[in-house]
């Protein structure tokens, strides 16, 4: 059992020791990570883009959507005064998440003992 | 106005400021302690520090006028303001902190090992220093004048020296214990009132906020004009009113229509329709666009990720700042709503900036509460001066002590931080009338096109070259930088000129990010040798120790 640790520590070393020194197979690991999330940001800036980004037009096309009232109130003083910012806070929090579960994937790889 | 709480409110906001100050004073030590607060600050901590320094008086005063002025289409300030944190978490958080870069331009020498470039960041940073911190001290200055009767220089010339003297004397320690007491002081001081205003509104039978005949005065009146304007009166007059002119309306007398304000209720209550408004369409996307990647690139917002102890932190206090400074942006625009109907003599004297701090006064009357909460008010529109000319002064001192004076000692810093005050002090003090929200907007559009390209593509892209990026700062910064000075000096424009410059974003940002590619490209024999080893360092997660 100890020995199996050690065989694993000085694997997990060496692929280290790959990244630091920036050999090819560290560099595509590097490479692999970057695309991931850069991947994943513009997904969820996507997201927004049409969420957010699509509704003055929304409302430029059809005038009637804003003369629409929930409880009293019209349609676009709740969307952008109220439900915008959960909206934000929900595309965030699931950034956060994601991005981690990348960085976690990643770390899995390098100090992952068979490669 | 003679509310006698109101001035003992900003004298202790004040005080309370400058003795936390002092608190961080005396654990300040050594240099590094004094710069970078020892990154000994909890995520909490430097999350409403983070919040406290960006709710500025923008976000606390001006929202709200200018619902009250234009109605839906402005919601995209607060909307843009929350979402710009949501775009510095996804793009750049996390590798930023990772680079250990404290400043913009540290981020430009380390990425792009260029001298030049270096030195041209640091101009747009103190150049977008101070372009956000002279409506600060004017916002200062007005409110002073609208809720104590002083002479405007007063409260410009006070903000500018608690400020200097506290971020000189305290330094960043000091400054993340004031910025994070200030963003609850200000949530408090918006989130109280609007309680009793909504109170009161329900006693008062719930007025309709866009009555069918149009909005009328509820009181009998008397409004002194501070801004000329062109006056529709109901039985269809046209009056021209300069600064100075007094008018006088009865209890339900209907409000006239003020040219340049959404008087008419369709207009305030509903958004641009395409086809008879495609300029305020433009309008609206390139706010959306200035506003959602403006934030990175504001000098004082970067400063704070330092702080943060590695990425992961730095991504996690991100989110915090994006809740806690959503929940703000909630109230201002129910004060712009209720001034519809409680304050409508704003639209006429052109003050509406004061509507924050006027409105539980005329809503609410002289008594006791009413007089409460509108000192309540104006403490928090103190804290939100205060707090956010500190961090912009922190940064802009910052980027002088280390860039122009060429020294990173503390009395470097305190003699930098000198001269970063003292000139947008005597800035506010020459140019009065501008309008707070709008050059606001324009140093959000100023940083959009400059450092937003810059700092997406030095993280995510190998191919930026040093040409590359100082050649797209120059054009897509430059560009903004000339809107700012045509709408600050030039003659006044109309139709599309007008648009284009006052909203330049839309075509700035664009311009930017495709001369930066395109130069890069061209000069790709000069991208870094180290680039594989920094991008190494900026995403590599901290679990990966190398």
């Amino acid at each position: 059992m100890l020995a199996d640790i050690t065989r694993q520590d000085s694997r997990a070393e060496r692929t280290r020791a790959e990244l630091a020194q920036q050999t090819q197979v560290g560099e595509a690991l590097v490479r692999g990570l970057v695309r991931a999330q850069l991947a994943l940001a513009l997904r969820l800036s996507l997201v927004v883009a049409i969420g957010l980004g699509g509704l003055p037009w929304l409302f430029a096309i059809a005038p009637s959507l804003g003369r629409t009232t929930v409880a009293g109130v019209n349609l676009p003083w709740l969307l952008l005064g109220v439900a915008s910012f959960p909206f934000l806070i929900g595309v965030g929090w699931a950034y956060v998440r994601l991005a981690e579960r990348n960085e976690q994937d990643f770390t899995d790889l390098v100090q992952r003992p068979e490669r | 106005m003679g509310n006698d709480f109101v001035v003992p409110a900003i004298v202790a906001v004040t005080l309370v400021t400058v003795g936390i100050g002092f608190y961080g004073l005396r654990l300040a030590r050594t240099t590094s302690d004094f710069l970078v607060a020892s990154r000994a600050i909890s995520p909490t901590w430097n999350a409403a520090a983070i919040g406290g320094e960006y709710l500025s008086a923008a976000s606390f005063l001006g929202i709200a006028g200018l619902v009250l002025k234009y109605g839906v289409d402005v919601l995209w300030y607060p909307v843009g303001f929350a979402a710009g944190y949501l775009a510095l978490l996804l793009f750049v958080a996390a590798p930023l902190r990772r680079s250990g870069a404290f400043t913009l331009p540290d981020f430009c020498e380390l990425r792009l090992g260029s001298r030049r470039l270096r030195i041209l960041a640091t101009a747009f940073v103190i150049f977008i220093g101070w372009l956000y911190l002279v409506p600060q001290l004017q916002g200062a200055g007005l409110t002073l004048a609208t809720v104590a009767g002083s002479p405007y220089p007063v409260g410009a010339l006070l903000v500018a020296a608690v400020v200097t003297a506290n971020v000189a004397l305290g330094g960043m320690r000091a400054i993340t214990f004031v910025q994070a007491f200030q963003y609850w002081l200000k949530l408090t001081a918006l989130a109280v009132p609007v309680i009793f205003l909504a109170l009161q509104w329900q006693a008062d039978g719930r007025p309709a906020v866009t009555p069918p005949d149009g909005p009328t005065f509820r009181a009998a009146t008397t409004v002194v004009v501070e801004h000329r304007a062109t006056l529709t009166l109901p039985d269809g007059e046209i009056r021209e009113v300069r600064p100075g002119d007094e008018l006088t309306f009865a209890a339900g007398d209907p409000v006239p229509g003020v040219s340049g304000a959404a008087t008419d209720a369709g207009d305030w209550l509903l958004p641009s329709a395409a086809g008879d408004d495609d300029r305020g369409l433009f309008a609206t996307y390139s706010l959306i666009l200035a506003t959602f990647l403006g934030t990175m690139g504001l000098p004082h917002v970067l400063v704070r990720f330092y702080t943060n102890p590695d990425g992961a932190a730095a991504r996690r206090t991100t989110l915090v700042v994006l809740a806690l400074v959503g929940a703000f942006y909630l109230l201002p625009t129910l004060y712009g709503v209720l001034g519809r109907i409680y304050t409508p003599h704003l639209l006429i004297s052109g003050q509406t900036d004061a509507v924050v701090v006027l409105l539980p006064g005329a809503a609410l009357g002289d008594g006791l509460v009413g007089r409460l909460l509108a000192a309540l008010v104006a403490a928090g529109a103190f804290a939100a001066f205060l707090s956010t000319s500190s961090g912009l002064l922190t940064s802009v001192a910052g980027v002088i002590s280390t860039d122009v004076l060429g020294r990173g000692s503390v009395r470097g810093f305190r003699l930098a931080t000198v001269i970063a005050g003292g000139v947008p002090a005597v800035l506010a003090l020459h140019v009065s009338g501008l309008d707070v929200s709008q050059v606001v907007g324009l140093a959000f559009a100023v940083a959009a096109s400059s450092f937003c390209p810059l700092l997406v593509l030095g993280i995510w892209w190998r191919g930026l070259t040093d040409v590359g990026a100082a050649a797209g700062v120059v054009a897509g910064g430059g560009a903004a930088i000339g809107a700012v000075l045509v709408i600050v000096l030039g003659p006044p424009l109309s139709g599309w000129p007008a648009t284009l410059t006052a909203q330049p974003a839309a075509w700035t940002v664009p311009l930017a990010f495709t001369v930066m590619v395109a130069v890069s490209i061209a000069t790709r024999r000069r991208a870094p040798g180290d680039v594989a080893a920094t991008m190494l360092r900026l995403h590599t997660p901290e679990a990966v120790r190398l």
